[in-house]
């Protein structure tokens, strides 16, 4: 009975979206206050009928009730209790349902904390969200509905895919879709603008918060996922370039461009169609992403089922939604005035850089992840594109960015000087190209390029230190005046920093591994041994070992340095009960930031067994980076400016009323009207190639 | 500079890089992108020895020889008969099994007919057949839907 009003909850919702869909957005039109205050409300009644539903399916798991198909499906009795909860998601159907249920969140959210948007605004955002939220809640009673029975219950369930039966599942989906679920926001707000046909440096703060929440959360997520797949696959790889992984890797470039750009729009109003754009292309990548991993079109460790019906419906709420976004936007955005004027030395043009660049190597990942698919369309050839594809023409097209992003903060706005910011950086630039050298000849091996990386990836986080240091006037000043200036900062400029570094303590991660890592592929019978990384690795053998649904068969190995035993380890086959599908868990063990990292293969035929073995130094930095640039990102969010909202109403009409904010007071050397209106055009004309491929 | 010089500079710059990435992506098409083969197709229309493909279809029952050390050599057919030898050396995927679905990557070694694999995929599922393959194999009719062990379910 119970799953009977789960499933008509959801169907409620769907009732409840369409009339938020509707009714708000003609109040805005007609500007009838009444009609406009249907959004908040109903947001909110929409995400707690949602939460409802999903709370049924979570309870269905959770006492193994087996005459619900999507539970005897994935499910399984003596699974522990924290799988069964968190394989509510690990399913294609209740993987839409998360979808929907932080959907519907943002929207709630979007209705109790913005109060302070102007009334159409709102209550236009919230239409549009809403219409997001009725396709998918369609998409979810029509072909994935997870509220159906089975006539005759079977006694066991078939239990959850071993790979996914580990805490990875319980953290890596729920947030990313917190970032590219999130990510809809931002739409919407463009989507509303668009409708409205008003767009100013308000509306870029409003987005702000939403963006860099959303932003924080996907760095996460792909964080976590990548980290998730180095230790369960057993490959020893943290990035496989799959069609998947891209999915969710294209939001957060696009995600990354947008949270730059709207700073420009927000400090100095330039900017804006463009930030229009990447609004909607981003969000408009993660519906894209949506539909490469849950249409079946590629076959990844994600793809839980493949259903043609599915793939289309998803297509079409992809077609209309971006096909719909992008028409608004070709038809209002030649209306919208454009903003202020900039030098190309300066920080907006800086921030242009890492526009461009940042959507170009989206452009990129997206030709290469695509390309397969629509050769294959159009002549029937199955390629591959794979790794070489990406590190060649990603991995090259990034390196401007790296090198250029410690200029970025200390250029300042208007007009910048660049020499001025040499200047300040030879100090990092020096640093960093010294300790790279360091690092390489105590590992002795790698090309140069890798000392050129190890120092690009320094300099970011050099440069984001170098970055405060001057802002506080360290040296210049004395100690209490530095203090003091550093607690005047806003809190912007530290995250900003956080995030720089971060990204850089991730190259230096990436850039480490790839050069520096050691793989030994080695038989070994009990009492062999192996050297690397400066360890010795000794194996005892193998023993069986049982879980609560698996049982395993262990081989277990002695690290040894200098002699001395510094950790055991082991690492196992697996074979789960009911899948009889065996898995490789990896052993690994840690070594400060570097990673020992065990993987057991096959028995020869005279009875030794294939041992393969990594020595990963300073891969942590990866994921560690990513936490470093999220933190930034929260840091960033708890801005005052962001705390405490938008400007009034009255701060906005003085403005217009000054003419010192006009957009003639800072003109360029010879600046006129005709100025205004290519600085602001110049940029999407430059991004459109790239970002659509 | 002149005003007009200095915006006709930004975006010469700005359309050179992504000219430059434009050319960046097709020659890496160029370099490494891999065609997918089945054995039926390498036999009608061989490829150049070198040459970077994808070669998938099943694993040959009884073929699977563990040599030296890690090295591994297997065969790889489809519904024709046709099977192609293949070596690799390194950790076999753990579904990897005689009879079943595999794509290996690699070359063909100048000379003799051996593919030399770097790469052995037999991804995460025990229902799972990479979909290059069920699809070719569809084509030659070796294909049988397994649909075995599902309810019947009630709407």
């Amino acid at each position: 009975m119970i799953i009977e009003i789960g499933h008509y909850t959801l169907v409620l919702a769907l009732a409840a979206s369409v009339i938020v869909s509707i009714v708000p957005a003609v109040g805005a039109r007609k500007r009838d206050l009444s009609f406009m205050d249907v959004a908040p409300i109903g947001s909110i009644v929409l995400f707690i009928l949602v939460a409802f539903s999903f709370g049924v399916l979570t309870y269905a798991h959770v006492v193994s009730d087996f005459s619900v198909r999507n539970v005897w499906e994935n499910s399984h009795s003596l699974m522990p209790l924290a799988y069964k909860y968190s394989g509510v998601w690990g399913n294609h159907e209740g993987s839409m349902m998360l979808w929907l249920l932080i959907l519907t969140f943002f929207s709630a959210m979007v209705a109790t904390f913005g109060s302070n948007l102007p009334d159409t605004l709102r209550a236009n955002v919230l239409s549009v969200q809403a219409w997001i939220s009725a396709a998918f809640i369609l998409f979810i009673l029509l072909t994935s509905n997870p509220f159906i029975r089975i006539a005759m219950p079977p006694a066991e369930g078939r239990e959850l895919n071993p790979v996914l039966q580990d805490v990875g599942l319980a953290i890596h989906p729920p947030l990313l879709y917190l970032g590219y679920v999130g990510f809809s926001v931002c739409f919407s707000f463009a989507v509303a603008a668009l409708m409205e046909g008003r767009i100013d440096a308000a509306w870029a703060r409003w987005v702000r918060p939403w963006t860099l929440a959303a932003w924080t959360f996907l760095t996460l997520g792909i964080a976590m996922g990548s980290y998730w797949a180095y230790y369960e696959l057993g490959w020893g790889g943290w990035w496989f370039w799959d069609p998947v992984e891209n999915a969710s890797f294209m939001p957060w470039l696009a995600g990354t461009a947008l949270l730059h750009s709207a700073v420009v729009m927000e400090k100095r109003e330039a900017l804006k169609i463009w930030t229009l754009l990447l609004a909607i292309l981003t969000f408009s990548l993660s519906l894209l992403g949506t539909f490469l991993v849950r249409s079946g079109v590629l076959t990844s460790v994600h793809a839980f089922a493949s259903d043609p019906t599915r793939g289309t419906f998803i297509l079409v709420i992809l077609l209309t939604f971006v096909g719909g976004s992008l028409s608004l936007f070709a038809f209002r955005a030649p209306g919208l005035t454009a903003g202020g004027l900039f030098a190309p030395i300066s920080r907006e043009g800086a921030l242009v850089v890492n526009n461009l660049i940042l959507t170009v190597c989206c452009g990129t990942v997206l030709t290469g992840t695509l390309y397969p698919l629509v050769l294959e369309i159009l002549t029937g050839d199955k390629i591959s594109v794979g790794a070489p594809f990406f590190n060649m023409t990603f991995g090259l097209l990034m390196v401007p960015l790296l090198l250029a992003v410690p200029f970025g903060p200390l250029l300042a706005w208007k007009r910048g000087d660049l020499l001025g910011v040499l200047q300040r950086l030879y100090g990092a630039a020096a640093l960093a190209l010294l300790l790279a050298l360091a690092i390489f000849y105590a590992e002795h091996r790698g090309p140069v390029l890798s000392v050129l990386g190890l120092a690009a990836g320094l300099f970011l986080v050099f440069g984001a230190v170098a970055d405060l240091w001057f802002r506080a006037g360290v040296g210049k000043v004395a100690a209490p005046v530095v203090l003091r200036r550093l607690k005047g900062l806003p809190r912007s400029a530290f995250g900003t920093a956080l995030a720089h570094a971060g990204l850089g303590i991730t190259v230096i991660g990436i850039v480490a591994v790839s050069t520096f890592a050691t793989e030994r592929m080695v038989e070994m019978r009990p009492g062999a041994t192996v050297e690397t990384g400066g360890y010795t690795i000794e194996f005892q053998g193998m023993s069986d070992a049982a879980g609560p649904n698996f049982k395993d068969d262990r081989g277990s190995f002695i690290v040894q340095e200098d002699g001395e035993d510094v950790a055991d380890v082991w690492s196992s086959k697996r074979v789960y009960n009911a899948h009889q599908m065996p898995t490789t868990e990896a052993g690994i063990v840690t070594f400060g930031l570097s990673q020992l990292y065990i993987s057991l293969g096959d028995f020869t035929h005279d009875g030794a067994i294939v041992v393969r073995i990594w020595w990963k130094p300073f891969i942590l930095c990866i994921w560690f980076g990513a936490i470093v640039m999220a933190v930034g990102g929260i840091v960033s969010l708890s801005d005052r400016r962001l705390r405490v909202g938008a400007p009034t109403r009255r701060a906005k009409l003085a403005k217009a009323t000054t003419p010192i904010a006009g957009p003639l007071a800072f003109p360029l050397p010879g600046g006129d009207p005709e100025g205004v209106r290519i600085s602001s055009r110049f940029a999407p004309d430059q991004g459109l190639p790239g970002a659509l491929g | 500079m002149t005003r007009k010089q200095k915006r006709l500079t930004v975006i010469g710059a700005g359309v050179s890089f992504i000219i430059a990435a434009v050319l960046l992506i097709m020659f890496a098409f160029n370099e490494s992108v891999a065609y997918f083969y089945l054995p039926a197709d390498l036999a009608t229309n061989p490829v150049p020895a070198g040459t970077r493909i994808r070669l998938g279809g099943l694993v040959g029952e009884g073929s699977v020889v563990r040599g030296n050390g890690t090295t591994v050599q297997f065969s790889v057919t489809d519904g024709t008969g046709q099977n192609v030898k293949v070596r690799y050396t390194g950790i076999l995927p753990d579904l990897f099994r005689e009879g079943q679905g595999v794509v290996t990557e690699g070359t063909f070694e100048s000379g003799n007919h051996e593919f030399i694999a770097d790469t052995v995929l037999a991804k995460h599922d025990e229902k799972y057949l990479p979909r290059d393959v069920a699809e070719k194999l569809k084509e030659q009719g070796l294909w049988q839907q397994v649909q075995a062990d599902r309810p019947e379910t009630r709407k």
